[in-house]
């Protein structure tokens, strides 16, 4: 079935449709034709739909207004909070537990004080990562400190800790009920795609507005966004577990229980730690967003400097963050490479040796009364960092001779890109819309693909904000074009130079963990306020992963089509276009699609920079309380999410790596 | 091995849920009654107090902050919250207190009078204006901009590529109080709102207008730092008169002048001790407040070595504010 399906319109019979040949013959042709069909299909479609539906956006009879029911929704929430057994005998157990956890944590932490905690790290990725890594931590957490973020860097561990182990035991059930039963595994598959293309605001308000502002709040929504990838890589690891392996286990007449748990969870070892590290990765990428709704620590130091227009402390703030991503994601991933291998003869010796120098450590700390960084040790970054900032604007920002000032550019983007693009989706009428983007949905995907996207879309019309769905969805249009353009151009480069490749890993390290928010005022420094800056920093967030894909694409290319390419004489621009490229395809389709879901996340948040529409009513719901508006735009930003990627879906499933958070 | 290493992760799984329930208790687990995790570390008392975005809100909690650490004694958390979910983080007692409100008669009426979970806190001592303003340079130039009726005729230099043919009328977080979509349709203006979506969104493009002498048009209220930097002239709205903002829709006279107020959680007001009895107290100018704003926005102190140097010179105030 999927192999007639996703046969390409013009392609030779291969060997997979001739050996279909008990199928009909028209089915065949049918197959072959596909993209012929989808076109003659879309026109017949076209003509009738103009003849019988007329044009306009969708048309409010086909619209429900859901604010009466959830603004009552909104005020029983408020009123019963502090007396229904619901909240007093069930969700404020959940709360209490979240702020009991988070607590001990960051109590144990500080108990530690600086010196235990940076030698605990130190310690820990020297155990499990070697001597290299174990610097690489102090240094880290050293710096932390030294930009006078220690206290808020404890808050933002203890909360990433209880999140991070929220999230790893929920998503590990989750994968494990995946893993064993297909049934389950068919039910929470579509569950757990959707899931994570869904941009972090949209979670928000609904969270909020149960758990009220503060910690709990914060670390549920942190959880929903960080276990649906450990979900799927428990169940992908279970699921291939060696069939021999397996069939071994049984013949020497284990139980169930017994092959699940010698056989089949060490065979998913590895599955399993990527998918802690990814988890850590997507609950540090909240972090930030989170601090809207009161969790505090670093998160809420950036959001606070970014309100007085102070890049520098904010970046001071947001550094540290990059630091513990960079950090957790090295040491995690390095336990990921070492499985399989035995472990090192009186590695328990070590790992006690770590444990009692972290005690004296802590408890020297603790008798010289140093638990607290002291305040003479820290460096002052925010100063320098504001006067580049401010450099850049004075000079940047217009009058610059010939090209025109950044304003410019912003300026002539909006009047002759966006404007046109948004004021043309607005005026194709509501079932053009719902046509092209099936025929899309269909082309590069599937049957069911297409009707995905084609019910989220509608749904989008049916909640009433299609003409601010249509606006967001220019803005994202706009911004993947840009990135696209810069991306595989940047990738190609990377792949074809491994010098520019290995200069610009840590630069994607970087730009791909640092927290949205810190970009959004530099580009409001370039750009003014409006539609400009908000797709500017979507750019900017989603290039690393796109240059990334498309570099591994490139590079990934069988080096056999290349050396026979090359000695039949191909010229380095032939081979990238007619070897490398076709072959790379699929990370291409890949890069667009990772693409399209990083650049709706940011251009959601551009609401916060004058980027209107969705984004903007996500804002005006959190900040105003008012859920008839905030939680309208999270489904609509939902629903867009899934339509952009199951139009942008090949077949093929993408990389279980997800979204770089 | 394996096995042995799963079965001790399974246990030490179980006996972390028993206890977290030991810890939480088996009867009814009220989590408006829950504060934050990051409260009264080390045996310190501590006060949280909610931080608007914007920066004269900044400054009073500074403040505020200064005081209880080094005067009285406590430990103080600060959270960034918008300014009407901050109404329910208080009457949860997330924090403790608010000291800069603009009047939200709808949800005093809900947490004061009806669930008693908020107090009132009495007057900040600062008067808050919102309005419609342009730059000072462009005001002297035109002089009859500073009445709305002619407006229209300066809608051409107002325009920018965001608010497409119209003039901008720039607005800024979406979760301040503005009735500026329903006035520009009610006095039947040639604008287009268009929404910074963020204070410091808002800021930065005014900034930017500045420095090149453009002439704009905004939403912006007093006190503001931002004045000091960038002089503006108010736009003369039909004035205000008692409830004619009543109807959000059909709105169509200028903003009031608000004295600005703070409120208190009411557990918080009971048995708050000193901190709970300082905070009443507090009570400042405009001009002090907009002296330790410049020096956080402006002059990019931090907000508490801002207040440091503000309560060095001002001792005779503050003095007054602390219980006796």
């Amino acid at each position: 079935m999927t192999a007639t399906v996703t046969s390409a319109p013009s392609r030779p019979p291969t060997a997979s449709d001739t050996a279909s040949d008990t199928a009909p013959g028209a089915l065949r042709a049918l197959a072959r034709h596909r993209g012929r069909l989808i076109g003659a299909g879309v026109a017949v479609a076209l003509v009738l739909g103009a003849v019988l539906l007329g044009g306009g956006s969708w048309p409010a009879s086909l619209a429900v207004d859901l604010s009466g029911p959830l603004e009552r929704t909104s005020d029983w929430i408020v009123d019963n909070r502090d007396g229904h057994p619901l909240f007093l005998y069930f969700l404020g157990h959940v709360s209490n537990v979240v702020v009991v956890s988070v607590r001990a944590v960051y109590l144990l932490l500080l108990a530690l004080g600086w010196a235990g905690v940076t030698a605990a790290a130190g310690l820990v990725a020297w155990r499990v990562a070697g001597l290299r890594l174990a610097l690489t931590s102090v240094a880290a957490f050293g710096a932390c400190g030294l930009l006078g973020m220690w206290v808020p860097t404890m808050q933002t561990l203890a909360l990433m800790v209880v999140a991070v182990a929220a999230s790893v035991l929920l998503g590990g059930l989750l994968g494990l009920a995946a893993g064993l039963s297909d049934r389950m595994n068919r039910i929470l598959r579509p569950v757990l795609d959707t899931m994570q293309v869904l941009p972090a605001f949209a979670y928000l308000l609904p969270v909020v507005l149960v758990f009220g502002i503060g910690v709990p709040a914060a670390v549920l929504a942190t959880v929903v966004y960080a276990a649906p990838p450990m979900a799927r890589l428990t169940a992908l690891g279970l699921r291939g577990a060696d069939a021999g392996v397996m069939e071994a286990a049984a013949s020497l007449g284990a139980t169930g229980r017994q092959r699940l748990l010698t056989a089949r969870l060490p065979l998913a070892r590895k599955e399993l730690l990527l998918g802690v590290n990814q988890s850590i990765m997507m609950a540090l990428g909240m972090a930030v967003i989170a601090s809207v709704i009161g969790a505090g620590g670093l998160g809420d130091r950036v959001y606070q400097a970014l309100a007085s227009v102070d890049v520098g402390a904010a970046l001071a703030a947001g550094v540290p963050i990059v630091l513990l991503a960079i950090v957790l994601d090295r040491v995690t991933a390095a336990a990921g490479e070492r499985i399989g291998t035995p472990p090192a003869p009186r590695s328990r010796l070590g790992w006690t040796l770590a444990l009692v120098t972290t005690a004296v450590v802590a408890v020297a700390g603790r008798l010289t009364d140093r638990l607290t960084w002291p305040d003479a040790w820290t460096v002052d970054t925010a100063e320098p960092v504001n006067s580049a900032v401010d450099w850049m604007t004075a000079h940047l920002y217009s009058g610059v001779p010939l090209v025109g000032g950044t304003a410019d550019w912003a300026g002539r983007f909006t009047t002759w890109v966006l404007n046109p693009l948004r004021d043309g989706l607005q005026w194709l009428p509501w079932w053009a819309v719902l046509l092209t983007v099936g025929a899309l949905a269909l082309f590069i995907g599937t049957w069911r693909t297409a009707v995905t996207a084609v019910l989220a879309m509608a749904a989008i019309g049916v909640l009433g904000v299609w003409d601010p769905a249509l606006d967001t969805l220019s803005q994202v249009l706009a911004a993947v074009a840009v990135t696209l353009l810069l991306g595989f151009a940047l990738g190609i480069a990377a792949a074809r130079s491994t010098r520019l490749g290995r200069a610009l890993r840590p630069v994607l390290d970087v730009f791909q963990t640092m927290p949205q928010f810190v970009y959004l005022i530099p580009v409001v420094a370039l750009f003014g306020v409006g539609r400009a800056p908000a797709v500017a920093a979507a750019v900017v967030y989603a290039l690393p992963a796109v240059v990334r894909i498309t570099a591994q694409g490139v590079r990934g290319v069988d080096p056999a089509a290349m050396e026979s390419s090359r000695s039949l004489g191909a010229t380095g621009r032939q081979q990238l276009f007619q070897v490398q490229l076709p072959l790379a395809r699929p990370a291409l389709l890949l890069a667009v699609n990772q693409g399209v879901v990083l650049v709706l996340a940011v251009v959601v948040i551009g609401g916060l920079v004058g980027g209107g529409a969705l984004g903007y009513d996500a804002v005006f719901g959190l900040a105003q309380g008012d859920l008839a508006t905030g939680l309208v735009a999270g489904a609509a930003i939902v629903c867009l999410g899934l339509m952009l990627d199951r139009v942008t879906q090949p077949t093929q499933r993408r990389d279980l790596a997800g979204k770089g958070a | 091995m394996a096995h042995t290493r799963i079965a001790l992760g399974g246990s030490a799984l179980v006996t972390a849920a028993a206890l977290a329930a030991g810890l939480t208790g088996c009867g009814a687990a009220d989590m408006t009654r829950q504060s934050s995790p990051y409260a009264d570390a080390k045996g310190s008392r501590t006060v949280t107090l909610s931080v608007q975005s914007w920066v004269g809100a900044q400054a009073n909690v500074a403040v505020a902050q200064y005081l209880l650490e080094h005067e009285l004694g406590y430990r103080v958390d600060t959270v960034q919250i918008d300014e009407v979910p901050a109404w329910d983080a208080l009457s949860q007692g997330r924090v403790d207190a608010i000291l800069e409100d603009w009047g939200h008669p709808e949800q005093e009426k809900r947490y004061i009078d009806d669930k008693g979970t908020i107090r009132r806190g009495g007057d900040l001592g600062v008067t808050g204006h919102i309005g419609w303003f342009v730059p000072t340079y462009f005001a002297e130039r035109h002089p009859d901009v500073t009445d709305w009726k002619n407006l229209n005729k300066y809608a051409e230099e107002f325009r920018t590529a965001e608010s497409g043919g119209k003039g901008q009328l720039l607005d800024g977080s979406p979760s301040y109080v503005t009735n500026d979509k329903a006035l520009v349709d009610n006095l039947d203006l040639d604008y287009q709102v268009v929404f910074a979506g963020s204070e410091a969104a808002q800021i930065t493009q005014i900034k930017q207008f500045a420095k090149e002498k453009k002439p704009f048009l905004s939403y912006w209220y007093k006190p503001q730092w931002l004045f000091e930097k960038v002089p503006m002239t108010e736009v003369k709205l039909p004035a205000y008169q008692e409830g004619c903002d009543a109807d959000p829709e059909k709105v169509a006279c200028a903003y009031p002048h608000t004295p600005l107020q703070k409120f208190l959680n009411a557990r918080f007001a009971d048995r708050g001790g000193d901190a709970a009895a300082f905070l009443k107290k507090f009570r400042w100018t405009t001009d002090m407040q907009n002296d330790v704003a410049l020096m956080i926005a402006d002059q990019k102190l931090s907000p508490q070595e801002a207040a440091g140097r503000w309560v060095k010179e001002n001792e005779a105030t503050w003095r007054t504010w602390l219980p006796s």
